[in-house]
């Protein structure tokens, strides 16, 4: 095993692994923070694609932003009591069904298919010359133009909607 | 042999970060305490200049207590990862031409980044202690710190956009014909004022507030885990100041003229870093602290739109 | 490509945009919130009217960077989104006045998601697909919330964000599933790859094809994954059910056809077989559920679903001329679903819900204009003829027997003639029934205007089909 295939392996099951912490923990505050150091691993696996731009916005919107609302709304709803309420609970074993057929196809097929790796437009080298940054810039105001303008009417309809639910009965 | 090198850059950045951090308290004690027209700290060493170094053996020495339904691990981890977080910051920060530990080139991202993931020191740290002070000192913060967050990265945009890149190195070296505060000047507000909600400074200290938290979110910390926070909370400062200094005012270049081409760019960097500390203390020396919705409409209806118009405006002046 | 070209093709979309977030202002200078509609009617005519004159000049085929195409395809079913847009801004004027609905953001979230309904018809590539369809769901999320004093409206919201949001995620593992097979979000290249590269065969390309089917499904309610409709039917504002009732499913059909159709052409045999239980099963559940339910904007919610099942046989059959007689049938169960709802949406009042079928005993008697609006809507849905839901049956019938799909047919007709129990039993209750207590309409010049236009065409279109047939025809090939 090389190096690099050393830090994937490391990065794979340590992803993986917590995935099933965030999902396990009974106390909501715990899973929101494994999953804050699951976010952190996923930052690393952007690093190591070289994608240093999509690391850091991994960090500062995922675990910067959503992270800690999502933290802010565990923390002030106190899940405690509810957790023990049978009917958040007795839908796991259909969940557990799902997954596991889903994942022992995915890994049947995986394993009969060979892939056909095609080199992309943005080689590793053209990367490290040309800066991650500078590279998703260009793409973004070039040739994705048009679907990143889309986003921005997307965030404006999520805008205009926290503002018409949330806003004070006008009488 | 590489690895020896960076090693050493480490431990040295590291060290001399810690002491400058140690020693801007005591700074701050005494301009705050000739400002009110005391002297600060004069008993230990000469004109006090060994209070933090006592500070720092009385902090160490101090019993720690956990309160009893404090939830551990969190308890334990919250000082740790504000530290980690102030300190790493400076790992992309040049402080002279060539010295730097990283220099990548999302630098100021991977300072935002850090003060981000900063954030949740405080807000652990209030939630863990299990007390209403700790909680709400908590809440606040993480409110304060996300919205301030948005201020501060968009006052920087406009730099990104005059220097042509994100790398902090890169970004010094763009204002060789003249430090970007004549031009970002809107920006420098706001970062600035920022800055002092992110780091949780008067007039924006709302989540330690003591007239009504207590000390906010550290109230249950006691002797060495309370100094963790104290040195992350200055720490940051020097981040937040070094920031400042590096994407305003020419970080380590000086003057090139005369004797002044002599002078290493270090002391430019450390004369600028600590003017605008000094204007840390000097604003909480003077201004009584927000309210809390204030500082909130103050965040979301004047810095973000004045920080949106300054890259508005820089991006129309980079166009003619 | 020049930018010049790009921004003139998408220039309907934009200038609806800039209609939205006008009103968006408007709402803070006009008093009286009448004005509004007008204005967003305005706006939405100004660029129908534009789109109009593109195709006229010959802009047709024009594509910007492969992902967002103006062609006829697109073009029919932004017919059905414009059209079902000023019905529902039509039928709202009262209805947002007697539940004091913030009327700026209502209609400029309609149009927003009508933008993201249009972006999803033209686009050619994965990406601008999953947008539009993002821009579109998040927008019906907050419809269907925005009575916030009403628990039914808030659980419906809530369900359908839930729901919609899952469906999203299946979308999304469809979409890097392909991505990492080919290489490419654009539909085009996707097709080509999945040839030159035999990986048409490939389980995985399997996998995402039922991802697809499965997140389309969420989108047009198709039977497995139909749960969240009657809830969200219901607890949405009538205008606002009217709405998800006409255009996204109109929407959600318009990218499963360019998918499937363009994308997973060679697998036709693979996508028929999956959807032809759900086909057969949707209508099933749509239909029998439908029997026992009492409220009927409940009841509509179960006909929508098996409605759904009806023009999913047009696909299921595979060939071109099938898609065409979904298209004809999308746009006729438009107009005759805007119809039915807009007399719903009529017996609201302050304080009265009127949806419940008790309260349409002996409408005849009182109002019968409203109550023979309701019986053309009501034949209609049942496809009896001369209404324009006889002919929409009969062609994707017809169509079925072509391609051999008898039994298929056999099955559609049997629940066919089940569905007519529940839609003549509103007409029985309003003609057979004595009326229980006195029963006024909130009538308004709109509304009368929307449902006017709404029987006109389900008249003309029952007694001259081919008109709607051949401009479904001529889109798709042309």
């Amino acid at each position: 095993m090389t190096l690099p295939q050393l830090f994937f392996a490391y990065f794979a099951v340590s992803i993986t692994g917590l995935s099933l912490l965030v999902v396990t923990r009974k106390n909501p505050v715990h899973g929101v923070l494994w999953m804050l150091v699951l976010f952190v691993h996923i930052a690393m696996l952007y690093l190591f694609l070289n994608a240093e731009f999509l690391a850091a916005i991994q960090i500062i919107i995922y675990a910067g932003a959503i992270l800690v609302l999502f933290l802010f709304v565990v923390m002030l709803l106190n899940l405690r009591v509810e957790e023990t309420e049978r009917r958040f609970q007795w839908s796991w074993p259909v969940g557990l069904v799902a997954a596991g057929g889903y994942a022992v196809s995915l890994i049947f097929i995986l394993v009969k298919i060979t892939v056909f790796p095609q080199p992309g437009h943005y080689t590793i080298e053209k990367m490290q010359t040309e800066g991650n940054l500078m590279i998703i810039g260009k793409v973004l105001y070039t040739k994705y133009l048009l679907p990143f303008e889309i986003t921005s009417l997307i965030l404006l309809v999520a805008i205009i909607g926290a503002v018409v639910l949330t806003k004070k009965k006008q009488e | 042999m590489d690895t020896a090198i960076l090693i050493f850059k480490i431990v040295m950045v590291v060290s001399v970060v810690l002491l400058h951090v140690a020693y801007v308290v005591y700074f701050e004690r005494k301009v705050i305490g000739h400002m009110q027209a005391r002297l600060g700290p004069m008993r230990v060493g000469w004109h006090g200049l060994l209070q933090p170094i006592a500070d720092f053996i009385k902090l160490f020495f101090k019993e720690d207590i956990i309160p009893f339904s404090a939830d551990k691990p969190i308890f334990f981890i919250a000082p740790v990862i504000g530290v980690i977080a102030a300190l790493g910051s400076f790992a992309v920060i040049p402080l002279w031409d060539g010295f730097i530990i990283a220099d990548i080139n999302i630098g100021i991202l991977f300072i935002l980044a850090l003060s981000s993931v900063g954030a949740y020191s405080i807000i652990l740290a209030g939630w863990a202690s299990n007390s209403k002070y700790s909680f709400l000192g908590g809440l606040r913060s993480s409110a304060q710190v996300i919205s301030y967050e948005i201020a501060m990265g968009l006052s920087i945009v406009g730099v990104i956009m005059q220097s042509g890149s994100a790398s902090l190195s890169d970004i010094v070296n763009a204002q060789a014909d003249g430090p970007f505060i004549f031009t970002q000047f809107i920006g420098f507000f706001v970062f600035l004022m920022s800055a002092l909600a992110e780091t949780n400074r008067v007039p924006f200290d709302m989540p330690e507030a003591e007239t009504e938290l207590v000390a906010g979110y550290a109230t249950e910390y006691s002797g060495m885990r309370f100094g963790l926070f104290f040195m992350a909370e200055y720490a940051g400062m020097f981040v937040m100041s070094s920031l400042a200094a590096i994407c305003f005012f020419g970080g380590w270049r000086g003057p090139d003229f005369w004797i002044f081409s002599h002078v290493p760019g270090i002391f430019w960097f450390l004369l600028k870093v600590y003017a605008v500390i000094f204007f840390y203390f000097w604003i909480r020396a003077t201004l009584p602290r927000y309210r809390y919705d204030q500082l909130m409409s103050l965040g979301w209806k004047l810095f973000i739109p004045l920080a949106l118009a300054n890259i508005v405006i820089t991006a129309l002046w980079k166009l003619l | 490509m020049s930018h010049l070209r790009s921004m003139i093709l998408i220039s309907p979309e934009l200038l609806l945009v800039l209609t939205a977030l006008s009103l968006l202002l408007l709402d803070f200078l006009v008093r009286r919130k009448g004005t509004l509609a007008v204005a967003g009617a305005a706006g939405i005519f100004i660029s129908a009217y534009v789109n109009y004159r593109l195709i006229k000049v010959g802009m047709t085929g024009g594509t910007i960077q492969g992902m967002f195409a103006f062609d006829g395809y697109a073009n029919f079913f932004k017919l059905i989104f414009y059209t079902t847009l000023l019905l529902t801004i039509l039928l709202s004027v009262k209805y947002l006045a007697i539940e004091k609905i913030s009327a700026g953001e209502y209609y400029s979230l309609l149009i927003f998601s009508t933008v993201g309904m249009m972006i999803m018809a033209a686009a050619t590539d994965l990406l601008m697909l999953y947008l539009g369809l993002e821009l579109m769901a998040l927008s019906t999320y907050i419809l269907a919330g925005i009575v916030r004093g009403d628990r039914r409206s808030n659980e419906a919201a809530l369900k359908y964000f839930f729901l919609g949001a899952f469906s999203s995620a299946f979308l999304l593992y469809g979409i890097t599933l392909v991505y990492g097979l080919t290489g490419s979000t654009n539909l085009r290249e996707i097709a080509s790859a999945l040839h030159s590269l035999k990986l048409a065969e490939s389980p995985i390309t399997m996998l995402s094809l039922i991802f697809f089917i499965t997140a389309f499904g969420f989108k047009i309610a198709l039977a497995p994954f139909h749960m969240w409709a009657p809830d969200v039917y219901e607890g949405a504002p009538t205008p606002v059910t009217a709405f998800m009732s006409a255009g996204p499913k109109a929407a959600g059909f318009a990218v499963m056809g360019r998918v499937l159709f363009d994308v997973f052409g060679g697998l036709q045999m693979q996508w028929s077989i999956i959807l032809e239980p759900l086909a057969i099963l949707t209508i099933a559940v749509g239909s029998i559920i439908a029997l026992s339910q009492t409220n009927i904007k409940r009841m509509l919610a179960y006909s929508s679903i098996a409605h759904a099942g009806y023009a999913l046989i047009g696909i299921v059959i595979g060939t071109p001329e099938g898609f065409v007689s979904t298209m004809n049938y999308l746009m006729i169960y438009m107009i005759m679903n805007m119809g039915a709802f807009g007399v719903v949406i009529m017996l609201k009042r302050e304080g009265f819900s009127g949806e419940n079928l008790e309260d349409y005993a002996g409408l005849a008697k009182r109002h019968p204009v409203a109550s023979a609006l309701m019986l053309v809507f009501m034949f209609s849905l049942t496809g009896i003829p001369p209404t324009a839901g006889f002919i929409g049956k009969f062609y994707i019938f017809m169509e079925a027997v072509y391609a051999g799909h008898i039994y298929l047919v056999i099955i559609a007709a049997l629940f066919s003639a089940v569905s007519a129990f529940f839609y003549l039993r509103v007409v029985m209750y309003m003609y057979m029934k004595e009326p229980a207590g006195d029963i006024s309409l909130s009538t308004s010049k709109t509304a009368g205007i929307a449902l006017a236009f709404a029987v006109i065409m389900v008249l003309v279109i029952g007694v001259f089909p081919s008109l709607l047939l051949n401009f479904a025809r001529n889109s798709f090939f042309g």
